[in-house]
């Protein structure tokens, strides 16, 4: 296999429970199995840094250096993207923040979403549809991330225009151009953040349309209108008094929830049965994927911690299938050896001991 | 009693906190001084001695100058009828260094922040709305940084600018400006002040 967006290599040194580990790649999806505690998340914790932000744990900067020593830490890898090759390197001194490398030259961290597009799903997303709506807001921001990598820098300009607002709130500041200037932002950046959002939706329908899959369509929506940039700056004047009485911004992009359905059964996500809120959650990281190969040429690269345990043989199969109809990289982690048997060679196989080792076969 | 070697130490600590030095290099520094005693050492602490018992604020700009007013507030030919707002005097000495602007400027010394405790008062953002009236300010150039504090500022002052009908631009888009103005090339800042537009 040759073309598409794919890791062929991948060390660490220093990196949580992996003092120093190797593979070797060839893009073919990578199944890796071993016990409880073998570091297989952490494996895919590191891939999952190669795009901006926190990763697949959302970690703080201090966990990820190896313990005891906690001596700093590095991620090296070679990035195939169609006939070119990248370099990244990802590195932290203790108690420095993390600097990254692309091709030996200095890079800002999002400079790696132009790169690099890495999806995941991890065994904690499984109560998305049952908890808070924080969590769904940012698989949603991470969906509208992966088709337009500037969403991100709209995301942190809200945030810091709110934070700012929030605490003109909480001192009881009263200075009404002080507030315009930061809502104009807010609104600005907010109507930014609203439009990706709705447009990555439309795009996951359109890939969910017609698609040759086994698992179920999910129907996503927003909570919430779109006011657009003016509606918005309208809205945030005019709850500028009982925002001050919270000390906080109640409402705006920031409370946007999304709404899942699905499909087939017309049943809200949070009604469904666990095994079908997983196969939703599939269904949407593959649809997500079949969207950006259509936009990019290339399926990204998936990282799908434990998802062959939940899943019947029916389902396991036509996973597998999909994936390898893609053409994606994908990362998936298990317990157990047989889970892998119906990729078979279509796959590469990593063994992990107890111990932290690694072999590969195939 | 003092102790030439403790001496040595202590100015080695003081020249450690100036930035873009540290440790290693404030030690080199003073090593160099030392064995430039006379040729160098001397003339720069005198030098040092005077600035320090003249510098001063400009109180109309907040350039810093040896004198109440800055020599270029003190110039009628800078008084063309342009102000440029910037953030810091680095971003006010380099675009004197290009050379290509020939208004006055007006030195904020920062931009809004709730978070740090910035308020328009800390930034002269009055003096400077005092300022347009009596010097015959026609146009405002905003020179501030892309950043959202930077954003923010501009468009505070853009509102206590608007009720005098002065014309209001900014720097050209996509230059990063405020406080880094200082690490553009003249040829980028010439370019820059060239395709400023409408805010
Ligand atoms: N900073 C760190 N330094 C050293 N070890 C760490 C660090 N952070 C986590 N670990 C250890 O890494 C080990 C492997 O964790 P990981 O989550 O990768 O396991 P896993 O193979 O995915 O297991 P499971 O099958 O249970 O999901 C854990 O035992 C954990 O204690
Ligand atoms: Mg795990
Ligand atoms: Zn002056």
């Amino acid at each position: 296999m040759s073309g598409g967006l794919a890791l062929t290599e991948l060390r660490l040194s220093h990196f949580r429970s992996h003092r120093a580990a190797q593979v070797m790649l060839d893009g073919r999806p990578v199944a890796i199995h071993g016990p409880n505690g073998a570091g297989k998340t952490n494996l895919l914790e590191a891939v999952s840094l190669l795009s901006p932000g926190r990763g697949l744990r959302r970690a703080a900067a201090e966990d990820l250096a190896r313990l005891p020593e906690a001596l700093g830490w590095r991620i090296a890898a070679t990035l195939r993207a169609g006939a070119r090759h990248h370099e990244i390197e990802l590195r932290a001194e203790p108690g420095q923040s993390r600097t990254v490398r692309i091709d030996d030259k200095a890079a800002p961290q999002l400079a790696l979403g132009r790169l690099a597009r890495i999806l995941w799903l991890v065994p904690s997303m499984d109560r998305l549809w049952t908890e808070a709506a924080e969590g769904r807001r940012r698989f949603l921001d991470r969906l509208a991330l992966s088709f337009e990598p500037a969403h991100g820098e709209a995301v942190l300009g809200y945030e810091k225009a709110m934070r700012e607002r929030n605490r003109l709130l909480r001192d009881q500041q009263r200075d009404p151009a002080w507030y315009r200037a930061l809502e104009g932002q807010m609104a600005r950046s907010g109507a930014l953040i609203e439009r990706r959002r709705r447009d990555a939706l439309e795009r996951i329908g359109r890939a969910q349309e017609g698609a040759a899959t086994q698992f179920p369509v999910a129907l996503l929506s927003m909570s919430q209108e779109d006011l657009g940039e003016e509606g918005l700056g309208v809205l945030l004047e005019r709850e500028r008094g009982r925002d001050m009485a919270a000390g906080r911004s109640l409402r705006g992009p920031h409370r946007a929830d999304l709404v899942a359905i699905y499909g087939s059964k017309d049943m809200p996500a949070a009604q469904s049965s666990t095994g079908e809120q997983k196969a939703l959650l599939i269904s949407l990281i593959l649809a997500n994927a079949r969207a950006l190969r259509a936009d990019l040429g290339a399926a990204p690269i998936l990282l799908l911690d434990e998802v062959a345990a939940h899943l019947d043989a029916r389902r396991r199969a036509a996973l597998y299938d999909e994936i390898c109809a893609l053409g994606s990289q994908a990362w998936m982690t298990g317990t157990e050896p047989d889970l892998f048997e119906g990729l078979g060679a279509r796959g590469q196989h990593v063994t992990m001991d107890a111990d932290g080792g690694m072999r590969q076969e195939g | 009693m003092s102790d030439a070697a403790t001496d040595i130490d202590d100015l080695i600590a003081l020249m450690a906190r100036l930035p873009g030095l540290g440790p290693r290099s404030a030690r080199r520094a003073v090593l160099h001084l030392v064995k430039k005693r006379s040729i160098l050492m001397k003339p720069l602490a005198e030098q040092m001695g005077r600035v320090a018992a003249t510098a001063r604020e400009c109180t109309l700009c907040g350039n810093i100058s040896g004198t109440e007013l800055c020599a270029i507030c003190a110039s009628e030919a800078r008084a063309n009828g342009e102000l440029c707002v910037v953030e810091d005097v680095s971003d006010l000495w380099a675009m004197e260094r290009s050379g290509i602007f020939k208004g006055r400027y007006h030195v904020l010394g920062g931009t809004l922040s709730a978070l740090d405790a910035v308020g328009p008062d800390e930034l002269r953002i009055p003096r400077l709305v005092a300022r347009l009236a009596p010097e015959g300010v026609r146009e405002v150039i905003l020179a501030l940084g892309a950043t959202v504090d930077g954003q923010t500022t501009a468009h505070y002052i853009a509102e206590q600018i608007e009720p005098h009908g002065i014309e209001l631009t900014s720097l050209a888009q996509g230059v990063p400006i405020g406080g880094e103005l200082d690490y553009l090339d003249d040829g980028t800042i010439t370019a820059a002040l060239n395709a400023r537009r409408a805010f």
